[in-house]
């Protein structure tokens, strides 16, 4: 079966889902296109995982459609689940038996012929770093050893659509680092479809060539980060360390245009800003006689953009 | 974009091949076989001397080899009896956190991800747990034949282990029925303790108390006071027993009793005379034993298939999310 690069990768339509009087999912309307990594954003609970459960035929829609490649979830789930990979969130194994075991377990029940299987998961445990792990068992795993085993897990089937479900969670910086860079990989070597939720944005940014933030069942925006960050009033939060200022160094960082707020924490100044500040806060500290000890971008305000568009009574979409 | 193959057969021998495997390299599997083991042994151990005696009597009759199976001596159980007891145990005990263990360590979301259906889930692990009670089971039968044969010089015929292979399918499918009992508690109950603890209950309250409650009823349908004609005797009997047969340990038990004794000419505690006069003594063939167990060995399966259709109903409609 081949698909066709007109047919979105993930497309649903007037998607809603009830459970009982709560309302998970809201009219969701999504377009990914082949090849594109989509970041589905929202807090916990917003409906995120609901909606993947969907996307999978794993969980029957209250109205509204849903295609995956073209295909229906509900009426030919085993294709669907034959082209999709599924890395839950809070991912689990079946602790008795090595990682080795339990990823041939997945790829027989994707029918993969044993040399095949073999070859694949030896390939996969070494993009994920498990190579020497692989015949331990599974129950003597750390938490990130397990988030990069179910990465592997739902790459056996090498499916078309990778479907990640708050991918970041449990696991250390350095561990989000390799992960991103992985997926990043997938999306560009392998042209896959990578769908990932996730609570925090600046985590997932630098991979998303779009996100959709979701709250409390609806999408409230839609597009290209730095698009929905124009949007916002302050998109840039910069972590400036600054020596010899003996504490005035807050007001003269107030002063720059563009800079919305200023907090002092843990010996540091948190600087907002509605763009790119760094090179005026490096200019007025050297001009006061001051030493920059520290300056990094902690990434677009997430809590800015979230309360945007939860004030937002309409949905906001930038193309 | 990757092409995907066609799907090549069904989904079930999948799971039931890693669940068996589970299942045979577990420690609990190991545990049951030697208790189940050991019961049967001890079983025919201490009857051996009942055997050799009733053999002897008998001596040349074609039934001899079943006395392992049905004798007991004083108060330790014979065999059957002790399968009667253990089977269910059996069956729970591998059925009880079929699902929810599956729930609980958080692989189920990722096995119904992967291209099966969920009626396959259900039936491969049923088939892997039959798979692994079967196994255990007909290797202690054919370890407490070995035990006869060597130990006693019993030699069975054709006809013996015609009816034997009979038992060992009745006991199966006696222990299926726990089984489908336990993993629809598993499948119910989100933790496997309380799914345990229910599939006991029940188990407890049907074998113990079965008895008693049917006598209660027939005693209140049917009173047997002191100017009891025989007629109402034989009626408060007739009652009690048709209430037990709720019990699938009483089905069991009657199957059990026509299958293994050739001579055994009814499956009800009370037989009316006129047919007991036209009996001519004799054995009768394995067909006709058969038969006469017929109702309780098809209410046996009947529960079994039902209960096998529950599971799966109930596991279609629930929500893979906790």
């Amino acid at each position: 079966m081949t698909v066709s690069s007109a047919t979105p990768a993930i497309e649903t339509r007037g998607l809603v889902k009830h459970y009982g009087s709560v309302v998970a999912v809201d009219h969701l309307d999504l377009r990914i296109a082949p090849g594109e990594v989509f970041g589905l954003l929202g807090p916990n609970g917003a409906g995120k995982t609901t909606t993947i459960l969907m996307l999978l035929g794993l969980t029957e829609p209250t109205a509204g459609t849903v295609r995956v490649c073209g295909l229906d979830p509900r009426h030919q789930a085993l294709d669907v689940k034959r082209l999709v990979g599924y890395l839950p969130d809070d991912v689990g194994f079946y602790d008795d038996l090595t990682a080795i075991e339990n990823l041939t377990y997945t790829a027989r029940l994707n029918r993969l012929d044993r040399a095949t299987a073999d070859r694949r998961i030896a390939e996969l445990l070494g993009e994920v770093d498990l190579t020497d792990a692989g015949d331990r068992r599974v129950g003597t795993f750390s938490r990130g050893m397990r988030q990069r085993l179910g990465l592997a897990d739902a790459l056996v089937k090498d499916p078309a659509v990778l479907v990640l479900d708050e991918p970041t969670v449990n696991i250390d910086p350095e561990g989000v680092r390799e992960l991103l860079t992985l997926v990043r990989s997938l999306s560009i070597e392998r042209g896959m479809t990578i769908l990932l939720s996730s609570h925090l944005l600046h985590q997932v940014e630098q991979v998303c060539d779009r996100i959709g933030i979701f709250v409390a069942g609806r999408l409230r925006a839609c597009g290209p980060i730095a698009k929905l960050a124009a949007g916002v009033e302050a998109v840039w939060t910069i972590e400036v360390g600054i020596e010899g200022d003996e504490g005035l160094g807050g007001l003269a960082l107030q002063s720059i245009d563009g800079v919305t707020r200023v907090e002092r924490t843990a010996g540091r100044w948190i600087v907002a800003a509605d763009r790119d500040v760094r090179g005026e806060i490096a200019g007025v500290v050297v001009q006061r006689g001051w030493t920059v000890t520290h300056l990094q971008r902690l990434g677009a305000d997430l809590d800015a953009i979230y309360h945007r568009y939860f004030e937002e009574a309409t949905d906001v979409r930038v193309a | 974009m990757s092409a995907s193959p066609e799907l090549s057969g069904s989904g079930w021998p999948i799971v039931a091949r890693k669940e068996f495997a589970d299942h045979v390299r577990s420690t609990r599997f190991l545990v049951l076989f030697g208790l189940v083991a050991l019961a049967g042994l001890a079983a025919v151990h201490a009857a051996t001397g009942t055997i050799r005696d009733a053999a002897q009597q008998t001596s040349g009759g074609p039934s001899v080899f079943l006395f392992l199976f049905t004798l007991s001596k004083n108060r330790l159980p014979s065999f059957h009896e002790f399968l009667g007891f253990l089977g269910p145990l059996l069956g729970i005990a591998f059925g009880f956190d079929a699902i929810n263990s599956e729930r609980s360590s958080r692989t189920l979301s990722r096995l119904v991800a992967q291209p099966v259906h969920r009626d396959e889930i259900v039936n491969g692990k049923f088939a892997a747990g039959m798979g692994a009670i079967g196994l255990a089971v007909g290797c202690v039968v054919c370890l407490v034949s070995g035990y006869g044969i060597v130990r006693l010089g019993l030699v069975p015929t054709a006809g013996d282990v015609a009816r034997i292979v009979a038992y060992v399918v009745v006991l199966v499918a006696y222990i299926a029925l726990w089984y489908g009992v336990a993993l629809l508690a598993s499948i119910l109950a989100r933790r496997a303790a309380t799914a345990a603890l229910a599939a006991l209950a029940l188990w407890l309250v049907l074998t113990l108390f079965g008895g008693v409650i049917s006598g209660a009823i027939a005693d209140a349908v049917h009173p047997v006071g002191s100017a009891a004609t025989s007629a109402d005797v034989l009626a408060n009997a007739r009652l009690d027993q048709r209430i037990h047969r709720i019990s699938p340990d009483e089905l069991y038990q009657e199957a059990t009793q026509v299958l293994l004794d050739p001579e055994a000419r009814s499956t009800d505690v009370v037989t009316s005379p006129s047919r007991l006069d036209q009996a001519i003594p004799g054995e009768l063939g394995l067909r006709e034993s058969v038969s006469l167990a017929s109702w309780q060995i098809l209410v046996l399966l009947g529960g079994v298939a039902a209960l096998f259709a529950a599971d799966y109903l109930i596991f279609m409609g629930q929500e893979v999310r906790a």
